[in-house]
């Protein structure tokens, strides 16, 4: 059961909900903490951090689309255009529900 | 053909695959480089390893390699001119990549695949920062620059600086979406088909859409095959 | 907070994309094809992840210092132990005597 719908405001997690830390994770750096919609929905998928480490038969999770605007990832600290934008695959359990934004058109 | 005894070294012939002799290359012979880095011996090592302990055998290290030479960007440019000549294969291939593909004999096993397709607003561009995800299946093994240091970092910041460099300048009014490959997709960027292609074929529109282009790091070569 | 792995690098500054074709060496085609041999099937030794997994835990310095396939060359090696295919022991013999064969000229053509 996915917990996102296409156009839900999120944020991405700063670091991993479990401790200690996977020690392989797909969810890039420059991403950590930052605001985005989500796009599409994939289906289920294995996780990876846990593929990573031999363990093949746990449960999936969801796999999303998430749609970041250069300014939220940059602030202008970069060489793109007005309505240029960045989507990543993010998996279900990086994201929060992020309801301080506006749900997007 | 000549043989230079003295500086001819044996390579693995024992296992009877190689046969790169370096010093009688006709001028049109494919240099074929020695191993002499650390991870190369290691390659060496680890094969014949793997052939004298019975888990893998010499034939299938060479059918893998034949069969990784037949899996060329010319695949991928072959569904792209589909695409671009049959509406209706273009809207399977859209909904889903891997069924659109496979209607010609390719696939992206375990892996589901994302066709993106470019328009006047919007043009895709793939980059993984975190690797070097490729739909290698459909285009081949990635170029260098794919996996380089500089691609993988920059284009998530610069990617109107990244094209530049590859030679693609798009107006501000087009929106550059940088695809990062991160997880379970792989992505065929669909380019917009040139104008002045009316009434091409198939196999003519095939030869303007290049790799790069299917990657998004260009657009399609315009009618005279050259970048539009 | 974890440390940003060194393989994690969208953002970072960095030079001009040399676009310059290469046409892959024999030693990266055979690297490429035994580490599709051991991890699809019938063998599936480990899964994609494992593999980045191992290459992610190259040290900083050698991730770096490393051409790409060159990176696979050394995570073939650690997961062919780790996966108990090879012993350490086995490896280091060959490699050794791989070095001494090709390091010498030989009388064959």
């Amino acid at each position: 059961m996915a917990a996102f719908e296409i156009g839900d405001a999120v944020k991405i997690r700063a670091e991993h909900p479990l401790q200690p830390q996977p020690i392989h994770i797909r969810t890039p750096w420059y991403l950590r903490g930052k605001h985005g919609v989500i796009e599409r929905r994939f289906g289920d998928f294995h996780n990876p951090e846990q593929l990573s480490v031999g363990k093949y038969d746990l449960p999936e999770v969801t796999l999303y689309w998430v749609r970041f605007t250069m300014d939220e990832l940059w602030a202008g600290e970069g060489t793109y255009g007005p309505n240029d934008s960045i989507v990543v695959e993010i998996y279900e359990h990086w994201l929060e529900p992020d309801d301080k934004a506006r749900r997007a058109a | 053909m000549t043989h230079d005894h003295d500086h001819d070294h044996d390579h693995d012939h024992h296992h009877g695959h190689d046969h790169d002799h370096p010093h009688d290359h006709g001028p049109f012979q494919p240099d074929i480089k020695e191993p002499t880095e650390e991870w190369e011996f290691l390659e060496i090592a680890m094969r014949e390893l793997l052939i004298q302990k019975g888990i893998i055998t010499a034939r299938e290290v060479e059918d893998m390699l034949e069969e990784w030479d037949g899996k060329v960007p010319e695949n991928g440019a072959r569904v792209v001119a589909r695409a671009w000549t049959d509406p209706a294969f273009k809207a399977r291939l859209l909904a889903d990549g891997n069924a659109g593909v496979q209607e010609m004999g390719m696939d992206v096993p375990g892996l589901k695949l994302v066709v993106l397709e470019n328009t006047p607003k919007v043009h895709h561009t793939v980059v993984c920062t975190l690797c070097s995800c490729y739909p290698r299946t459909i285009l081949g093994l990635p170029p260098l620059w794919y996996k380089s240091r500089a691609y993988r970092s920059r284009t998530v910041r610069e990617p109107r600086a990244v094209l530049a460099e590859f030679g693609t300048q798009l107006p501000d009014s087009v929106e550059v979406r940088v695809v990062d490959s991160t997880a379970d997709c792989r992505y065929l960027v669909l380019p917009m088909r040139p104008d002045g292609t009316d009434g091409w074929n198939e196999e003519q529109l095939a030869r303007l859409a290049t790799r790069d282009s299917m990657i998004g790091t260009a657009v399609a070569l315009n009618p005279d095959g050259v970048r539009g | 907070m974890a440390e940003r792995g060194v393989h994690d690098m969208g953002g970072e500054a960095g030079g001009p994309v040399d676009n310059h074709e290469h046409v892959p060496t024999m030693s990266e085609r055979r690297v490429d094809a035994l580490m599709q041999l051991m991890r699809s099937n019938p063998r599936s030794y480990w899964v994609v992840d494992e593999m980045r997994r191992t290459i992610e835990s190259l040290t900083p310095e050698h991730y770096n210092a490393s051409g790409y396939y060159e990176k696979w060359a050394y995570a073939l090696r650690g997961l062919l132990i780790e996966k108990g295919v090879v012993t350490q022991a086995e490896m280091d013999a060959k490699l050794a005597e791989v070095k001494a064969r090709l390091a010498e000229p030989s009388e064959k053509c």
